[in-house]
């Protein structure tokens, strides 16, 4: 027997990128020592907590906080007046609006921040919450956007001059007191033209409701402030712990080398932890007040309804084309509810986040989108809930338009997006709205997908079930989901895309350990994808050293090299790239050690796996694990002594993975339970860097969009009280009710991605929201449906079969 | 103060002993009394499971029991299933099948499943998803989550029956 190590061998060996490596964070996990912000506890630790508004607009009359102050373990109680010395009972929101950290006057939402209580434990900061006497003036609540444009009330009279008149804002001019910005793509007088002398022009509006992230684990943090030699730790459930440095530096005047951010494990984030929360700021101020750290940590209800909502639009859309069902051009406007402080988290040029993505995956040849941000008595935030900014929305948008426009054509939808998708040789595309899409193979995706589910037969069935459903035989109807998305991720190129001025680059820092191992750090932050695992694994490849040899850290400020975070799957795009690049400057100053090892010209060797070889002579080789060690124990001439690298990486261009869904729902018409009988996706995210890890990204990515389709939302009523704050209200889907999924893919590696990777993780839930609603909108489509908006809980699927008539 | 009760609790095999205000939820008594922070909080209205134990033979959401309505009574948390030395099969298989992603369900998901295996050592795949769904879990959409639970019921069923 020859135990010869083979090349496939010392490939397999690496656990590099492609293979479906275990992942690292799991022992700690299921063991239960993860390490989550409420798993700290410090010395002296105290626990803030708030008082919290019961209405949606009223005026705050005066604020006692005497009998709170009496309560055994409670220490103080911060109000705005307490805030406004050191300039904080404001802070900046990343939309370039202002948000109160404490009510200043009044209040603006149900659940707003009014008083932040210190004390020794939960329990005590509960009891004094209870005795915070604050007394209200109600004002009329808005609660509709629509309502809110016309409206007399005026909800922020700090953006209304002296003199009456409305300043513009951080978008440009405002149109009325209640109103933040307009914000425009496209060409106006050309599409308007096109639709009006289209041969077939389609209408629809719809809502996409609120909802929120809803991570398991909520938001909180621990501060600590270090009076003796000035310094400050925050812990935090942060997605992007090197804006909160920043941010905290600027706003309260502590040098930002003073400033530490740890990000511990985090149980989730989908957007939720990406902004800036009055919860952080109180927390700072409170252990600067106390001198002793500070713990505060949101309960559910806090969460959704104060933390962070997502979507809330209200899109009007006309698409037009020719009797052959060719697309000619597609208008969009959007009334965008964005509660009562702008704290969207979207890049600074872009208010509407990356909406213009809404022409989708078709050749449209001219169109305009334009989005109005207008105030109402909600909560604020309007987060990327799993997805990159705004684009479940936008491809929501566009996928329900091209069903709307297929019923109004007679013709099958598949057959439809299929002569409209952008063809493979027009890539690089430039969309109608701007954005130059950088690959892709639609049709390949879109055939394989259908063939896959067989859509003809699938077709047939439903055709004989309608004819059942008719002659009585059945209570039951089928419907079909389509959707085709594409998604505009990896933000984001510095040239347009920034937080607070800050660019969106990210980065890697790499030391190549003597014995050849090595640590790499990054500037983004895991939430649960796995990025010690797959970062590892992008080393391994790029270096040669085995993924198990190479830790990954990311969250910590004082360590970590700058980078934005994770969120709107930009990790891979952009720090992946960045590990990528970084790996590369290690391995050509290892090009350098091997040549003057083996004495050859540093041109006369390659790479190969995890060695450098001599050209022609593959038995002269040096490993990389030897080139390590010789970069610290070998004077070398010319080369520093050490193996180490950085890279901030900018990416050139966003990366644009899609997607084919197909979903089969059976429907009761009497019940109104969908009952998902299939679910096929099939993702196309460029090179696969862990088959095991994208697979469960999808899986969760759709269970998350079953969840927004078929009933996850955050409702009012009239008098701004939140009605869905608690999970028994807000739907999370249990093991119970979620089907299991068929994944496959194609890969189009992206040409400017150094190793063309597109990210995945958003990808399920941008394209799995319209599929499931497509899936239950064309159930009834046969009896005269074209619409009906989300969530299709069971209620509404009812009234829907209803008002079709379909229990008469 | 002077209403606190005497508890006295065993919690992993060890015996606790310690006065504790009657409102106290068990949930605090194990995070933030006795340091044991694998039971986390997801909601505290019993809808999660992010905090189950095992108490006295059952699956128990401990934000929802006062530390007094256990007082007397044997816990069991992920701690107590099982540690780096001796990892019990669900440990394993959660890991080997990616049941899990941000971890922060893993805790209570593997306690739950754990109790489920014991009543139910062959559980089809319908059996598992009912007995599961007090558990919610944000980030795997579950599939996985069934897979390492099957795994892992296959893998203690043929130990058991290589040991009789
Ligand atoms: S925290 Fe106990 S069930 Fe959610
Ligand atoms: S792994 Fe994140 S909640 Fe289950």
């Amino acid at each position: 027997m020859k135990d010869e190590v083979t090349r496939e061998d010392r490939v397999a060996n690496l656990k590099g990128m492609g293979c479906s490596r275990k992942r690292v964070e799991d022992a700690r996990f299921t063991q239960g020592k993860g390490n989550y912000v409420d798993d700290i506890k410090l010395d002296g630790m105290l626990f803030g907590d708030f008082v919290r508004s019961p209405y949606a607009h009223a005026r705050i009359k005066s604020i006692d906080t005497s009998a709170a102050l009496e309560v055994p373990g409670v220490l103080a109680v911060l109000t705005a007046d307490d805030l406004r010395p050191l300039g904080l009972h404001w802070m900046p929101t990343l939309a370039g609006d202002k948000q109160m950290v404490l009510a200043d006057g009044k209040v603006l939402f149900q659940g707003q921040e009014v008083a932040f209580v210190v004390a020794e434990d939960r329990y005590a900061a509960a009891d004094g919450i209870e005795l915070v006497e604050v007394d209200y003036e109600e004002l009329p609540v808005i609660v509709d956007p629509f309502e809110s444009l016309k409206s007399d009330v005026v909800l922020r009279e700090d953006l209304v001059a002296e003199d009456g008149s409305i300043p513009a804002g951080a978008h440009g001019p405002r149109k009325h007191h209640n109103h933040i910005f307009t914000w425009e793509a496209g060409d106006k007088d050309t599409t308007d033209e096109v639709i009006a002398n289209a041969e077939v022009v389609a209408e629809e509006s719809m809502y996409y409701h609120r909802t929120h992230p809803c991570p398991l684990e909520t938001c909180g943090c621990v501060a600590s402030m270090d009076k003796v030699n000035g310094k400050l730790t925050l812990w935090g459930t942060f997605q992007a712990p090197h804006a909160i440095r920043t941010v905290v530096s600027l706003i309260s005047g502590i040098e930002e080398h003073n400033i530490r951010v740890i990000s511990p494990d985090i149980g989730g984030g989908f957007g939720n932890k990406v902004g800036a929360y009055p919860g952080y700021v109180c927390s700072v101020v409170a252990s600067i007040v106390t001198g002793k750290p500070v713990k505060w940590i949101e309960d559910r209800m806090d969460n959704l309804m104060t933390t962070a909502f997502a979507r809330d639009y209200w899109m009007k859309g006309q698409i037009s084309a020719t009797k052959e069902g060719k697309i000619t051009g597609l208008k969009c406007h959007v009334t965008a509810d964005h509660g009562g402080f702008d704290a969207c988290a979207d890049p600074t040029k872009f208010p509407a986040g990356f909406m213009n993505i809404c022409t989708g995956s078709y050749d449209i040849p001219t169109a305009h989108l334009e989005v109005d941000g207008v105030y109402t008595n909600k909560a604020p935030g309007g987060v990327s809930y799993r997805c990159s900014f705004r684009v479940t929305e936008a491809v929501y948008f566009i996928e329900r338009m091209i069903e709307v426009l297929a019923i109004k054509l007679n013709m099958d939808a598949a057959e439809l997006r299929r002569i409209n998708f952008i063809r493979k040789e027009q890539f690089p595309y430039t969309a109608a709205l701007g954005w130059e899409y950088d690959s892709g193979d639609y049709h390949t995706a879109w055939d394989k997908a259908l063939k896959a589910v067989d859509y003809d037969g699938l077709r047939a069935e439903q055709a004989q079930r309608v004819e059942d459903f008719k002659a009585g035989k059945t209570r039951k109807l089928m419907g079909i989901g389509l959707s085709f998305f594409t998604e505009i991720v990896g933000a984001g190129p510095v040239k347009n895309c920034d937080i607070l001025g800050l660019g969106m680059f990210d980065s890697c820092e790499i030391r190549i350990h003597p014995t050849g191992s090595a640590i790499a750090r990054l500037g983004t932050i895991s939430q649960g994808q796995g990025h010690a695992t797959t970062f590892a694994q992008i080393l391994a490849s790029e270096i040669g050293l085995p993924a198990d040899s190479i830790t990954i850290e990311e969250g910590d400020t004082d360590t970590a090299p700058y980078g934005l975070g994770t969120y709107g799957s930009r990790s891979t795009p952009v720090a992946g790239a960045a590990t990528a690049m970084a790996g590369r400057k290690i391995r050509a100053k290892a090009q350098m050690i091997a040549a003057y090892l083996l004495e050859v010209h540093d041109n006369d060797v390659e790479f190969d796996v995890d060695r450098f070889v001599v050209k022609g002579a593959p038995e002269k080789f040096k490993t990389m694990k030897e080139i390590a060690f010789a970069a610290y124990n070998q004077a070398i001439p010319g080369i520093e002594p050490g193996l180490e690298a950085v890279s901030y990486y900018d990416p050139p261009n966003m990366t644009y993975p899609f997607g084919a869904y197909v979903c089969v729902m059976d429907i009761d018409v009497d019940t109104g339970v969908p009952e998902i009988r299939r679910f096929y996706a099939l993702d196309d995210c460029g090179t696969r860097i862990n088959p095991m890890i994208i697979e469960g990204q999808v899986h969760g990515g759709l269970t998350e969009a079953l969840a927004v389709a078929l009933g996850q939302e955050i409702a009012y009523d009239d008098m701004g009280n939140v009605k869905t704050g608690t999970l028994m209200d807000f739907f999370l889907p249990t093991a119970w009710e979620v089907p299991n999924y068929e994944t496959d893919f194609t890969v189009t590696p992206s040409p400017h991605h150094p190793i063309g990777a597109k990210g995945v993780g958003e990808s399920p839930h941008v394209g799995g929201v319209p599929c499931f609603s497509n899936a239950v909108q064309d159930a009834f489509r046969p009896f005269g449906n074209t619409h009906t908006n989300m969530p299709h809980d069971h209620w509404r699927i009812w009234r829907t079969a209803n008002e079709l008539g379909l229990h008469d | 103060m002077s209403n606190k009760m005497h508890i006295k609790l065993k919690v992993n095999g060890k015996d606790e002993e310690f006065l504790a205000e009657p409102r106290e939820l068990l949930i605090y008594t194990l995070r933030e009394r006795l340091n044991i922070t694998g039971p986390h909080i997801g909601c505290e209205t019993s809808h999660c499971g992010a905090c189950t134990v095992t108490i006295d033979g059952k699956s128990v959401k401990a934000c929802t029991m006062f530390v007094a309505q256990a007082s007397g009574k044997d816990i069991t948390t992920i701690e107590g299933l099982g540690g780096p030395d001796d990892l019990h099969p669900l440990q394993t298989a959660f890991k080997e099948h990616h049941g899990l992603q941000c971890g922060y369900c893993t805790p209570g998901m593997i306690t739950r499943a754990a109790k489920l295996l014991e009543e139910n050592p062959n559980p089809t795949e319908d059996e598992i998803r009912f007995g599961m769904a007090g558990n919610i879990c944000r980030c795997t959409g579950y599939q996985n989550i069934i897979k390492s639970i099957q795994a892992a019921a296959a893998e203690m069923n043929a130990s058991k029956e290589a040991a009789e």
